[in-house]
C-alpha cells in the first residue's frame, strides 16, 4: 500500500490551470522527484501536499488519512524551503527546536532531540550561533534538521539547493540522499535540475504545463524517454532531419540510418532523428553501425570529457568523448565520422518535434 | 575650489540659524529667570510643580498605552494585508494616512458627537471611559507612523516563507505572530513606538477637547500664563523628542533578527545569575 497517495488533483487559478489530473502513489521512505521547467506546476503540487494550496479537485491522502483539508500545521510533514526560511530571531538551537516546542514536548526532549538533529547534520557546535552567521549551505542544513526533528510523516524539499553554489550543492545533495535513506523518510524533492533529480531519486516525475510526462526511475527516464518532452528535458538531445528509405532506414545526407525501432511513417517522409551526445563516437565499433558525417564547428575540451559541436546537415550535433591523452581533439573545420547504434538514436514524432523548445542543448 | 563651496556653505549656515537660533533663544531665556544671572531656576520651578508630575506621567502613560494599543492593532493587520489581502494594500494604506490629512479637531468632535453621555456606547460619562476615548484617538493619531514602520518592516523579512515554515512546523496563526513575527519586526514596531511617543507627549487638541490632564493642555496654560517657564517646558520638551530620535536611531538601524546588545547583555546577566 502506498504511503502518499495523490489522486486526480488539479489546481486552477481562475482561468489557469497549473496542475491538471495529477495522481501519484508513493511508498513509504521512497525519495521521489519532481522534475520540470518553471512554471510546469511541481511547485504547485508540492504546495497542494503541503497544504500551503487547496487542490480545485482530487484528493490527497498521508498515511491512510485524507489530508486534502486539513490545515497545514496539522499534517505532519516537514518542509524545506529554497530560500531556507531560518527564524532570523532565533538561534540555531531554538530553530531547529521550534517544531518540538510547538508540539508540546518535555524541555529535555526537545534538547536531547535538537543535539541529535544538529549531530545528524554535523553542526553540533554551532547551535549557539544566529541564521546570518552561517553560510548558505549551513543554513539549509539547519533548516533540514528544523524540518526533520518533529519527525513528520513526508519531507517535502522546494528546490533546497538553487541558492547554493555548485560545490556545496553537490555535497549536500549527496548527504541529503544519505540522510534521508538512513532516516527512511518519504521524501518529495522539487527541481528544475535534471541532474539533482537524476542522481538523488528512486523515482522521478517529469512535468510539463501541469501533467505529468512520465513517472519513472532515473535510468529509464534518462534511457526511454516516453516522450519528446521528456527526452529533450532530460539529458541534452540533438536533432538531425531525414527521410524515411523504403527498406525503413532513415536517409540523412545520404547515409542510411538504421534504428531499433523502424519508423512508422510511409517512405519519402521527412522526420526528425534524436541522438544523445553521449552515444556518439568517432571510431567505429562492431555494434555501432550508424555512421554520419560531420564537420567539427567548435571543440570544447572539459577535462575528462571532449564536446564537439558538429554540423550535420545544417543542424547541430553535440558529442561527448572521452579526453584521451594520445588523441588531440580535432581541429575546427576538419571532418569527422560519427558513429553510433542503432539504439542510440530514436525517431521524434512530427508534431513533437516542431513544437518542443526544449530541445535546445543546453 | 573654494568659491564653489562658499555659496553651498552659506545656504547650509541660514538653514542651520533658521532652526538652532530660536532654539538657543529659547533656551537662554529659559536660564534667565533670576535677574542678572544665568540659572535653572525656570526649571527647578517646572520640576517642583505637582502638576507638571501629574500631567507629565499622565501622558506618558497615555503614550505606553497607545504604543501597546498601536502595536495590536497594526501588527496583525500589516500582517495579514501582507500575507493575504495585498490587492487591499493601497486601501490600507489610505486609511492609515487620513489622520494626517483630517485634522484632529474633526476626530474629537466626531467622538463627542459619538460617544457622549446620552449616546448608545457613553465612554464620556466617566473619566476612565474618557481616557479610554483619548487613547483611541492617540492610536489614531498614530496610525500613519505606526502602520508606515511596521509595515516596511515586514517588507526587509520574507513573512510569506516564515510563515509557511512555522505552519509546516505546526505552527498555529497566533503563535506564529507573536513568535515570528513580531521578534522580527520588533525594530520597527519600536520605531514606530518613538514616533508615537512624541506625538502622544505634546499632543493638545485631543486631551483639551476631552479635558483630560494631559501634559499638552499643561504646556499651553503655562504658555499663557507665566514667561519663564514655557521656555523650560519647550527645552524639556525638545530634549525628550530628541531622546527618542536617538533611540529611534539606534534601535531601527540594526538588521532584522541579529539580537541587539541590549538583549545579549540582558541574556547574560540571566545567565550569570542562574
Amino acid at each position: 500500500m502506498s504511503f502518499l497517495e495523490i489522486r486526480g488533483v488539479s489546481k486552477s487559478f481562475g482561468q489557469n490551470t497549473v496542475v491538471s489530473d495529477f495522481s501519484l502513489d508513493v511508498a513509504k521512505g521512497e525519495f521521489v522527484s519532481f522534475l520540470g521547467p518553471s512554471g510546469c506546476g511541481k511547485t504547485t503540487m508540492l504546495r497542494m501536499i503541503a497544504g500551503f494550496e487547496t487542490p480545485s479537485a482530487g484528493r490527497i491522502v498521508i498515511d491512510g488519512e485524507d489530508v486534502t483539508a486539513l490545515a497545514p500545521n496539522r499534517r505532519r510533514i516537514g518542509m524545506v524551503f529554497q530560500a531556507y526560511a531560518l527564524f532570523p530571531n532565533l538561534s540555531v538551537a531554538d530553530n531547529v527546536a521550534f517544531g518540538l516546542k510547538v508540539a508540546g514536548r518535555s524541555k529535555p526532549q526537545i534538547s536531547a532531540r535538537v543535539e541529535e538533529m544538529l549531530t545528524l547534520i554535523g553542526l553540533p557546535h554551532l547551535g549557539d550561533r544566529y541564521p546570518y552567521q552561517l553560510s548558505g549551505g549551513q543554513q539549509q542544513r539547519v533548516a533540514l534538521a528544523r524540518a526533520l526533528a518533529p519527525s513528520p510523516r513526508v519531507l517535502l524539499l522546494d528546490e533546497p539547493l538553487s541558492a547554493l553554489d555548485a560545490k556545496i550543492r553537490l555535497s549536500l545533495r549527496e548527504e541529503i540522499r544519505a540522510l534521508q535513506r538512513e532516516l527512511g523518510i518519504t521524501t518529495i524533492f522539487v527541481t528544475h535540475d535534471q541532474e539533482e533529480a537524476l542522481s538523488m531519486s528512486d523515482r522521478i516525475v517529469v512535468m510539463s504545463e501541469g501533467r505529468i510526462e512520465q513517472c519513472d526511475a532515473p535510468f529509464a527516464i534518462y534511457n526511454r524517454p516516453r516522450s519528446r518532452f521528456v527526452a529533450g528535458f532530460v539529458g541534452t538531445l540533438s536533432r538531425v532531419e531525414g527521410i524515411v528509405a523504403p527498406d525503413r532506414s532513415v536517409t540523412v545526407e545520404g547515409c542510411p540510418i538504421i534504428l531499433a525501432e523502424p519508423p512508422r511513417a510511409a517512405a519519402g517522409t521527412p522526420l526528425t532523428l534524436a541522438l544523445r551526445p553521449e552515444a556518439m563516437r568517432l571510431e567505429p565499433s562492431a555494434d555501432r553501425i550508424n555512421r554520419l558525417v560531420a564537420i567539427v564547428e567548435d571543440a570544447h575540451f572539459l577535462g575528462s570529457v571532449v564536446r564537439l559541436k558538429l554540423n550535420v546537415a545544417g543542424g547541430t550535433v553535440l558529442a561527448d568523448t572521452f579526453n584521451r591523452p594520445t588523441t588531440p581533439p580535432p581541429a575546427r573545420g576538419a571532418w569527422v565520422d560519427l558513429h553510433f547504434s542503432p539504439a542510440d538514436v530514436f525517431a521524434l514524432e512530427a508534431d513533437e518535434a516542431t513544437s518542443s523548445k526544449t530541445a535546445e542543448p543546453a | 575650489m573654494k568659491a564653489s563651496r562658499t555659496g553651498p556653505a552659506v545656504i547650509v549656515l541660514l538653514g542651520a540659524l533658521y532652526f538652532v537660533l530660536p532654539l538657543v533663544a529659547t533656551f537662554e531665556f529659559s536660564l534667565s529667570m533670576l535677574r542678572s544671572i544665568w540659572s535653572f531656576e525656570a526649571y527647578r520651578v517646572v520640576f517642583a510643580d505637582p502638576q507638571f508630575r501629574t500631567t507629565f506621567s499622565f501622558s506618558v502613560i497615555a503614550a505606553l498605552a497607545t504604543i501597546v494599543l498601536g502595536a495590536l492593532l497594526v501588527v496583525p493587520t500589516a500582517y495579514w494585508v501582507r500575507l493575504r489581502f495585498a490587492k487591499l494594500r493601497p486601501l490600507v494604506e489610505f486609511i492609515t494616512l487620513l489622520p494626517l490629512v483630517i485634522p484632529p479637531i474633526v476626530l474629537v468632535f466626531g467622538y463627542i458627537r459619538l460617544y457622549n453621555s446620552s449616546s448608545w456606547l457613553p465612554f464620556t460619562n466617566s473619566a476612565g471611559g474618557t481616557n479610554l476615548l483619548l487613547v483611541f484617538g492617540y492610536v489614531v493619531l498614530s496610525l500613519p507612523y505606526m502602520f508606515r514602520a511596521v509595515d516596511t518592516g515586514m517588507a526587509a523579512i520574507d513573512i510569506r516563507t516564515l510563515t509557511e515554515a512555522a505552519e509546516s512546523l505546526g505552527a498555529k496563526r497566533s503563535t506564529i505572530l507573536f513568535r515570528v513575527i513580531l521578534p522580527n519586526v520588533r525594530a520597527a514596531v519600536l520605531s514606530g513606538a518613538f514616533l508615537t511617543f512624541a506625538i502622544v507627549i505634546g499632543e493638545f487638541v485631543l486631551a483639551s477637547l476631552l479635558n483630560r490632564p494631559a501634559f499638552g493642555p499643561y504646556l499651553a496654560l503655562i504658555g499663557a500664563n507665566r514667561a519663564y517657564e514655557p521656555a523650560a517646558l519647550a527645552m524639556i520638551a525638545f530634549a525628550i523628542t530628541w531622546a527618542c530620535m536617538g533611540l529611534l536611531q539606534v534601535f531601527a538601524s540594526g538588521p532584522p533578527g541579529r539580537p541587539r546588545s541590549g538583549r545579549s547583555l540582558f541574556k547574560l546577566a540571566r545567565r550569570a545569575a542562574r
